[in-house]
Order: C-alpha cells, then sequence, then structure tokens
C-alpha cells in the first residue's frame, strides 16, 4: 500500500534515498540540497539504511568518492546543487566516460556571481553535455519517482551512464507538498541488485580503469558512449512503464497537456509547468486551445517526440530557466528549433528566458504568454525571438 | 624481516614493459610499497608519469586492479573504493581481504590534490597514500610544484639573468601529514630500500590511513646521468636534504642517521637544474640551502627526541 504524506521536497528524496538503501553515499552540504544529506544522515544514524556515508571535504572528492566506489561495484548516490555541481564539472565526465552508474540529485540553484541561493537551471544546464541523463522533476512525487527510476536506468546493462535527477531549488525543495511513497519491500524489488561486470574488488579479474587513450582509440570510446546514451532512451520508457505498473503513475518522456486540439503551447522544464497548467485548465474554460508540453528527460533529448507534438501548432513558446551566454536563445529553446528543423511547414516559436536567480514567475505571466502567441499568430511572424521576460529595463 | 631473498621471488604488480624513463625512481617506489603485502591490492593513480606511462590503451602494466580518475583526486578515489569495500564486505558479497593504495606525484599530493589527501585521511579510510615525490611536474615538462627546492632551475622557475631559479623553499608535506595524527607518516627514499619496505609494511598493516612520501629523482628533470637514480636519492639522504623517519601514532623516530653528514654542495653539484648556482654570484644560495637543512634537522632531531 502506498503511503501519503505531506513533507518538503528534499525529505521526498531523502525517503527515496531511504529505500534505495544505496552501498555509498558520498556529498558535501550545499544550499539548497543541504536537507537531503541531513535527513539522510539521521536515517544512517538511526541504523535505517545500511549505507556508508562518506562526508567528503568538497563536491569535488563527493564526485570522485562516487566514482571510486562505482568502480568497486557498489550501488552509489550522492546530492547536489548549483556552485557543488560546478565544482564536480571535472569529474562528471569522469564519471560518464568510465561507465559508471552513478544517481545524483541536482537541486536547481542560480551559478555566482552575484552569488544567489534560488532557482534557474543553469546550473544543471551547464552540465548538460557532460554525458549523464539528465530528468528534470516537476515536483516532489515526480522527484521521488524519478530518483527510484534512476537506479534502474543507470545500472541497466546497455546504458552503464550516470543520471542526474533535478528539482527546482526552494520551490519544491523547500515546498510542502503531498506526495505518495511505495512500500519498502517494492522499492527493493524494482531496483532489484546491482550486477556490476567489471568491479575493482574483483581482484582474481583485475581490470584497469581509466587507461590513457591518444587519437588511436578515444574517438570510438565517445562514440560509444554517444550510443549509449541513444540506447537510454528505450530503457527509460521501459523502466517508465514497469514504475507506472507499480506506483499508477505515468512517466512519460515528455509530458503532454491539453495537446491534442491545442494551437498556442507553451514548453517548460519542472515546477513553472505546474503554474502553466493552471493557466491552461483557465484559458480552456475560456474557449482557447492552449496546451503545454513538459520534457522530463532532457538527455538523451527527445527529438522526435517533440517534433511530432509540435508540427502542427501555430505558435510555441519555449521557457527557459538559464541563459546560453551568447548563444541564439536558451538551451531548451536551441535544441527545440533544431528539432522542428526538418518540418517543411515550420510552427512559430519564440524564447522567454525567464526566472533568473528565483525571480517568480505568476499565473499572469504566463497568461500573457498564451496572449503573445495568439498575437504572433495574427501577424504570422516572430518579431523577437528570444525575449527576457519580467526583467526591468 | 625483509629479506632480499624472498623478494626478489614475489611476482611484480608493476609488469616489466611499461614506458617509464630510464631511470625513473617512480617503478622502483611502486615496486617496493607494493612488495610490503601479500594481501590482494587495488591501487589509484593521479593522472602523472607513473599513470600515463604504465596504462596506455590496449596495454596495461598493472597486474592488480587499477583506477585512474583525474590529477587531484587520486585520495578521494581511493576513500570511494575503500567505502564500498567495507559496505560490501558487510553484507557479505565480498570475501578477501584487501589493502588499498593511491599513488601520486609531488604536483598531484603536495599542490592540485593537497585537499583532497587532507580529506581522505582526515575521514579515517583504511588506506595508504603514497606521494613519489620528483619535485617538479615532470609530466607536463618540469614545472615548478610546492615541492621543488630552493634554488632548483625548472621550467617555469627558470635560472635566468635576473632571477636564479626557485625562490621559495619546499613545502613540508610529511610534516603537514603527521600535524594530520593519523596512525602512520613515513618518509622514505629508494636507496635505503629496506627502510623503505619495513615502512610500506607497517603503513599497510595500521587499521586506518597512512602517507609515506617517497624521493624519487627523475633524470630528466633534475638533469643527472639515468644510471645515477639510486647514488642521488642515496646522496639526498646522506646530507640530510631528505631525512628518514617516522611518525608513529604520535611518536617520532628517525630510522637512519648519517654517519658523516656529505655538503649538500656535493649532491647539488651532481644535477644539472642547480647548475646556475655554481655561478660566483650565486654561490650564497648554496650556502642558504645548506643553511635552511641544518635547521630543519636540527628541528627534526628535538621532534625525534635525539
Amino acid at each position: 500500500m502506498a503511503k501519503k504524506h505531506a513533507e518538503v521536497g528534499t525529505t521526498a528524496v531523502a525517503m527515496a534515498m531511504r529505500q534505495i538503501n544505496p552501498d555509498v553515499l558520498a556529498a558535501y552540504p550545499v544550499t539548497p540540497q543541504t536537507a537531503i544529506v541531513q535527513t539522510f544522515s539521521q536515517y544512517v544514524a538511526d541504523g535505517k539504511v545500511d549505507t556508508e556515508f562518506i562526508t567528503v571535504e568538497s563536491e569535488h572528492s563527493a564526485m570522485s568518492a562516487c566514482v571510486g566506489a562505482a568502480a568497486a561495484g557498489a550501488r552509489v548516490m550522492t546530492a547536489t546543487a548549483s556552485a557543488g555541481l560546478a565544482l564536480m564539472w571535472e569529474i562528471l565526465s569522469v564519471a560518464s566516460g568510465l561507465r559508471m552508474p552513478i544517481t545524483m540529485v541536482n537541486v536547481n540553484r542560480a551559478l555566482s556571481a552575484p552569488i544567489n541561493i534560488h532557482c534557474d537551471h543553469s546550473d544543471s544546464m551547464g552540465a548538460r553535455d557532460s554525458g549523464w541523463i539528465q530528468i528534470y522533476s516537476e515536483n516532489s512525487q515526480e522527484v521521488y519517482d524519478n530518483v527510484i527510476q534512476a537506479i534502474r536506468i543507470s545500472e541497466n546493462e546497455e546504458v552503464r551512464l550516470p543520471v542526474m535527477v533535478m528539482m527546482d531549488g526552494f520551490i519544491i525543495s523547500h515546498g510542502i507538498e503531498e506526495f505518495e511513497t511505495l512500500e519498502d519491500e517494492d522499492v527493493k524489488d524494482f531496483i532489484g541488485e546491482n550486477k556490476p561486470k567489471y568491479s575493482l574488488l574483483d581482484v582474481k579479474e583485475p581490470v584497469t580503469h581509466g587507461p590513457l587513450q591518444l587519437f588511436d582509440y578515444y574517438f570510438e570510446t565517445k562514440r560509444q558512449q554517444a550510443d549509449a546514451i541513444y540506447k537510454a532512451r528505450s530503457v527509460i520508457e521501459e523502466v517508465g512503464r514497469q514504475y507506472e505498473k507499480l506506483s499508477g503513475r505515468s512517466q512519460p518522456i515528455i509530458e503532454k497537456y491539453f495537446t491534442d486540439d491545442a494551437e498556442y503551447i507553451v514548453v517548460v522544464l519542472s515546477s513553472t509547468a505546474g503554474t502553466a497548467k493552471s493557466v491552461v485548465k483557465e484559458l480552456r474554460k475560456e474557449g482557447l486551445k492552449v496546451g503545454l508540453i513538459k520534457p522530463r528527460i532532457f538527455r538523451p533529448f527527445p527529438y522526435f517526440e517533440l517534433e511530432e507534438v509540435l508540427k502542427n501548432m501555430k505558435a510555441i513558446a519555449v521557457l527557459d530557466r538559464s541563459c546560453s551566454f551568447g548563444a541564439q536563445g536558451g538551451p531548451l529553446y536551441i535544441e527545440i528549433r533544431s528539432a522542428l528543423y526538418e518540418l517543411v511547414q515550420k510552427p512559430l516559436i519564440k524564447n522567454y528566458i525567464y526566472g533568473l536567480g528565483g525571480r517568480d514567475i505568476s499565473l499572469e505571466n504566463i497568461r500573457s504568454i498564451y496572449s503573445d502567441l495568439e498575437e504572433i499568430a495574427k501577424i504570422g511572424k516572430v518579431e523577437k525571438p528570444v525575449s527576457y521576460f519580467g526583467v526591468r529595463k | 624481516m625483509v629479506s632480499l631473498k624472498e623478494i626478489v621471488k614475489k611476482e611484480r604488480r608493476l609488469s616489466p614493459g611499461h614506458r617509464l624513463c630510464p631511470g625513473c625512481g617512480a617503478s622502483v617506489v611502486a615496486n617496493m610499497v607494493l612488495w610490503a603485502t601479500d594481501d590482494p591490492v587495488v591501487i589509484g593513480i593521479s593522472t602523472g608519469c607513473l599513470e600515463v606511462s604504465t596504462t596506455i590503451y590496449p596495454q596495461t602494466a598493472w597486474n592488480i586492479p587499477y583506477i585512474h580518475s583525474a590529477f587531484e583526486n587520486a585520495a578521494s578515489t581511493i576513500s570511494g573504493v575503500e567505502t564500498a569495500y567495507r559496505a560490501l564486505k558487510k553484507k557479505g558479497k565480498i570475501k578477501e581481504n584487501i589493502k588499498f593504495v593511491a599513488f601520486g606525484g609531488d604536483g598531484g599530493t603536495y599542490d592540485i590534490g593537497l585537499q583532497a589527501l587532507s580529506g581522505a585521511m582526515e575521514r579515517g579510510h583504511n588506506m595508504v597514500y603514497v606521494c613519489y615525490d620528483n619535485e617538479a611536474y615532470m609530466n607536463t615538462g618540469i614545472q615548478r610544484s610546492s615541492a621543488t627546492p630552493f634554488g632548483a632551475s625548472t621550467t617555469t622557475s627558470p635560472a635566468g639573468s635576473v632571477i636564479p631559479g626557485k625562490l621559495q623553499k619546499r613545502k613540508d608535506l610529511t610534516y603537514i601529514m603527521a600535524a594530520h595524527k593519523i596512525p602512520y607518516v613515513a618518509q622514505g627514499s629508494i636507496s635505503h630500500w629496506r627502510d623503505l619496505i619495513k615502512k610500506a609494511v607497517k603503513a599497510f598493516e595500521v587499521d586506518g590511513p597512512a602517507f609515506l612520501n617517497v624521493l624519487s629523482p627523475c633524470p630528466r628533470g633534475w638533469r643527472y646521468d639515468s644510471k645515477l637514480t639510486i647514488n642521488i636519492a642515496k646522496e639526498a639522504v646522506t646530507s640530510n636534504f631528505w631525512s628518514l623517519y617516522e611518525v608513529e601514532n604520535g611518536n617520532w623516530k628517525l630510522t637512519y642517521k648519517p654517519k658523516e653528514k656529505t655538503p649538500i654542495e656535493n649532491w647539488l653539484k651532481k644535477q644539472g637544474r642547480f647548475k646556475h648556482l655554481f655561478k660566483p654570484e650565486n654561490t650564497h644560495i648554496i650556502d642558504e640551502i645548506q643553511n635552511y637543512i641544518d635547521n630543519d634537522w636540527e628541528d627534526l632531531l628535538k621532534r625525534c627526541g635525539e
């Protein structure tokens, strides 16, 4: 029987971690992730998990210890945010390049400078090419569900890649919401046993992890890695189907909300999708053909799914909670425009960069974006493809 | 007891055929340390000479499980491996008693990896960290590190017409590690192999972290004939430039005391990196170096109750 809770998002993550009961957790405190490791530390202190918790002296060492522990065949987890993820940067690509199954929760927070502790996606978007699978969560329920699925995805023999599960800092991490947890036994059965193939602790079959590869082999290794993350797409879907059976909650690669007959659509990640859904509901009552798409998976990017659902739209607004400085728009927008390139009849598309450093986005704000889309469709072109939404002049 | 007869019978964990330079001290350090235990060993190495020269894909010179992750994180990587071992052993998934060792050069230990090393030692992992100290960034082409001695010419502290080589004293990492108050800290040299292997035996035996700092002469960087490596290492010890001692549970002990101290000038003269010091305008630097060595030796004697 599922249990209902009303807790903050960090507790939802810690509860999932307790049920997963990883062999090793290596983590360093950073706002707004801190409550995750604090709650988990208490589980360790109270003997509610078997986990060995490595209280490292930095995030660089957190990820390094995760790589070492995963290479030794342990099931490994960590959590971080913002500056912590930035400090891990070098070892993120070591983790994916060595094909280490590691599950990490990143509580999205703005990057310095200026220093800011609130939500935007500049931290994880900065790591979008690090070779990690990236899953974005709208609310506490989703982050709980995604963390459990991440274990299965990362350890899949075809994949063997690290997975980053995102939740919005403060908005979700520190907001109390209702969510359901599965039974401990169900989680245990669902994730199963980790079966490492090349463990460092297999002293009878010694393996060299992390050798030097130059121009003669490096490229092939990277090509295999590129194939692996594309293969992860079907694994993510299969794990999602099985998880849906267990939980009753669907786990789509992209969530479609009133898209069937929609003409105006907003595409947005994470918690803002929740706000946008209630706007869609209101506007639908007023008879407007509006809808919403929330990609759950950002890496591997769901090109085909997005192309399929967006191709008949009159106008699309892509909301990005981070900047790709010097690029033609935010990361989500760039990818979606690329996904639509093959279409002969391309829908009109506009990018809104919003909410940096935790600036709130209101129901009225999102309403105005749908009005913009109507206007864009009416005049048949996008005057200003990239705009900074809600910023003072 | 460490006997040469028994040692030569042991399998080499680092096999011959690797691509380290002739006369390199690093492979000697690795073999001597790894001879000190008969238990299975898992090794982690930071980016550097020992790493790049022993694992050129698709070949590997390692007969034991090996991991390389990055430059500054050999200590934290092995701390993860060792923790995984404890977690899996607790669950009955691992039967063997395994030892864990991390190797780093002085760049990866004194400089960029100091934080990760300090953290791993403080956390008390049951691991041995070995620094093979060749006193500069040799892998990238002889750049100065905080282990480079005062007066040495390197490619980033070159002797020029105005500046006579490195202007700063080297950091005393062994003291820093002793200040961590871990069960075992020692300084060794490949010239005094019995002393070094004994220290490695102790390092593997203690329950908790151990640190070994081993001088590893580098013919390329120090500019001497590669056949002289062991002699150069030996004279570093007899001149008190590199003293042999250990700190076992807080007890400082000198493990070798030269019968007669050899002047540092003789040692410097054998190495091209100090050549500029013998120009008349620079000879005062040699006196300064001698002074530093004498003061450090006095301090060490006091600590060791001599």
